[in-house]
């Protein structure tokens, strides 16, 4: 069987993602809730490794998880804790087990997480794993060794198309396309004319591109991400858009903002999707979907 | 010049490291961490009175001119008597002086300090990591700066998406290595350097623990 999302991603519709996060723990009550609510609305969602470098159930069984509740999950791997025996491993297992679609990410580092003195191995990076995953499918590993089954994957990565500088993250990108990225979804972007200034440039790319939108709660926490989130930069106007919202209010102004942005998206045809991360509020995606006309 | 940097242990550690041990004899050296003040004349005095105070019998000190040298074992031998009533040597060099005391004197060896890397030094006061010593070596395609070392991902294929405005992600005012080695690429006309894409790294080229030998004359 096939991936429903490569499908999507292939038929030039809008295609909308989101994510879901394992649990801190062996209760999957909260994250099957999530599956619930949004495996018949969005294309997919991604299932998050350890995000943060804090240590969860792991991404590969809450991908399990969606694929058996009937989602189209994206198994995030992140090379942060798995050395090239472990990720080629993990692709296989996931192969095996139908999870066609894998979002390589290099990971964020230990220090920032709950265990600080662990080991970062980073034995692969980011387009390193993308390799990794091309050259599985030709029925061969890493050590030049033949595969008996061979995986297929819709491989994709991820462009912070905020960074400053942006030239090194753009030579980057290139390098994922070039080793076998088909979609990227990017950082969180908010200043929509500086990420269609992006796209005029990106779209020359043989690659899906899926905007990232994080859901303002308040403006404390959209200050907290432009001081504390690498290439995160949410503009003035927002910040003080989520002030003046009425106390209570603060989400209904953000899940506003984040469909407004989405339709603007989506009008202008500015790429081919979005990837909508309400981190904590996932009962709440369905609501910006539909402040965006989506559904 | 390159030097070996270190930090001394917490007290609690050295304390339980000491535990049971009543005499000791304390070496310095002149060397590394007389220049970090780890383990120079002056820190060897005050650890010895620090230690007196804590009830410990000190059966001397003494602070070797470079500690990691093969002459050590030899310039110890004045010391001989001390270090003979002694329960232990606590060590205030680095793990190769202390490694080095350790292979020629046959003493329990406890070290003061914790080494935490071979530095360069690049500013008055100011060491920094810039080799890792891997085994494979990538500066040829990065402008002369080791992304092995100076990412604190050891990435070969350019900046991770936690870097923003030069830096890295784990803050510290630490610069991103990738951002460093794009500049100096960009000025040099190679930047192309950067856009070959690197495959994994051979973390087996200088197998653990290394070894040279000198190849028997032919």
């Amino acid at each position: 069987m096939g991936s429903s999302f490569k499908e999507a991603l292939d038929s030039g519709k809008f295609v909308v993602t989101s994510e879901v996060a394992p649990p801190k723990g062996t209760n999957l009550e909260k994250m099957e809730h999530h599956v619930e609510l949004l495996r018949e609305k969005v294309d997919a969602m991604n299932v998050t490794d350890h995000q943060s470098s804090i240590m969860r159930f792991p991404s590969l069984g809450g991908a399990l998880l969606v694929k058996e509740m009937g989602g189209e999950p994206i198994l995030q791997m992140t090379c942060r804790d798995r050395n090239r025996l472990a990720l080629q491993a993990d692709l296989l297992f996931a192969a095996a087990r139908g999870i066609r679609n894998v979002l390589c990410l290099t990971g964020d580092s230990i220090i920032l997480g709950d265990h600080k003195e662990a080991k970062g191995v980073f034995d692969l990076d980011s387009s390193q794993l993308l390799a990794a995953i091309r050259t599985l499918e030709k029925g061969k590993d890493l050590g030049g060794n033949a595969l008996d089954g061979s995986p297929e994957f819709c491989a994709g990565a991820i462009v912070t198309p905020e960074a400053n500088p942006i030239e090194p993250q753009l030579i980057k990108f290139e390098k994922k396309i070039d080793a076998g990225a088909e979609f990227i979804q990017t950082q969180a972007v908010y200043d929509l004319d500086n990420f269609k200034a992006f796209m005029e440039g990106a779209r020359q790319f043989p690659v899906k591109i899926l905007a990232g939108i994080i859901l303002l709660t308040s403006a404390p926490m959209a200050r907290f991400m432009n001081k504390n989130v690498a290439g995160v930069r949410v503009p003035q106007e927002l910040i003080d858009e989520m002030d003046a919202a009425p106390k209570g209010r603060k989400v209904d102004k953000g899940i506003e903002i984040a469909g407004r942005m989405i339709r603007r998206i989506r009008g202008e045809r500015m790429c081919d999707g979005v990837h909508i991360m309400a981190i904590g509020k996932e009962e709440r995606v369905p609501d910006i979907m539909e402040a965006a006309g989506l559904i | 010049m390159i030097r070996s940097i270190t930090r001394q242990k917490p007290e609690e550690e050295l304390d339980r490291l000491l535990e049971g041990l009543t005499r000791l004899f304390i070496i310095g050296c002149g060397t590394c961490v007389t220049l970090t003040r780890t383990g120079g004349v002056e820190q060897v005095r005050a650890m010895s009175e620090a230690l007196a105070d804590r009830g410990k019998f000190i059966t001397g000190e003494t602070v070797l001119p470079v500690a990691c040298d093969n002459l050590t074992g030899e310039a110890l031998k004045e010391h001989g008597a001390q270090i003979q009533q002694s329960d232990a040597l606590l060590i205030m060099t680095c793990a190769f002086g202390v490694q080095t005391i350790a292979r020629r004197i046959g003493k329990t060896v406890v070290p003061a300090l914790d080494t935490l890397f071979v530095g360069k030094e690049s500013g008055v006061g100011r060491f920094d990591e810039i080799c890792t010593q891997c085994g494979s070596c990538i500066l040829g395609e990065t402008g002369g700066i080791c992304p092995v070392t100076a990412c604190h991902k050891g990435l070969l294929n350019g900046p991770c998406g936690g870097t923003n405005d030069g830096l890295c992600e784990i803050g510290d005012g630490r610069e991103c290595a990738w951002t460093l080695i794009y500049e100096r690429l960009k000025s040099l006309g190679r930047l192309e350097g950067m856009r070959r894409f690197q495959g994994p790294r051979n973390n087996q080229a200088a197998t653990m623990p290394g070894v040279w030998r000198d190849a028997p004359p032919t």
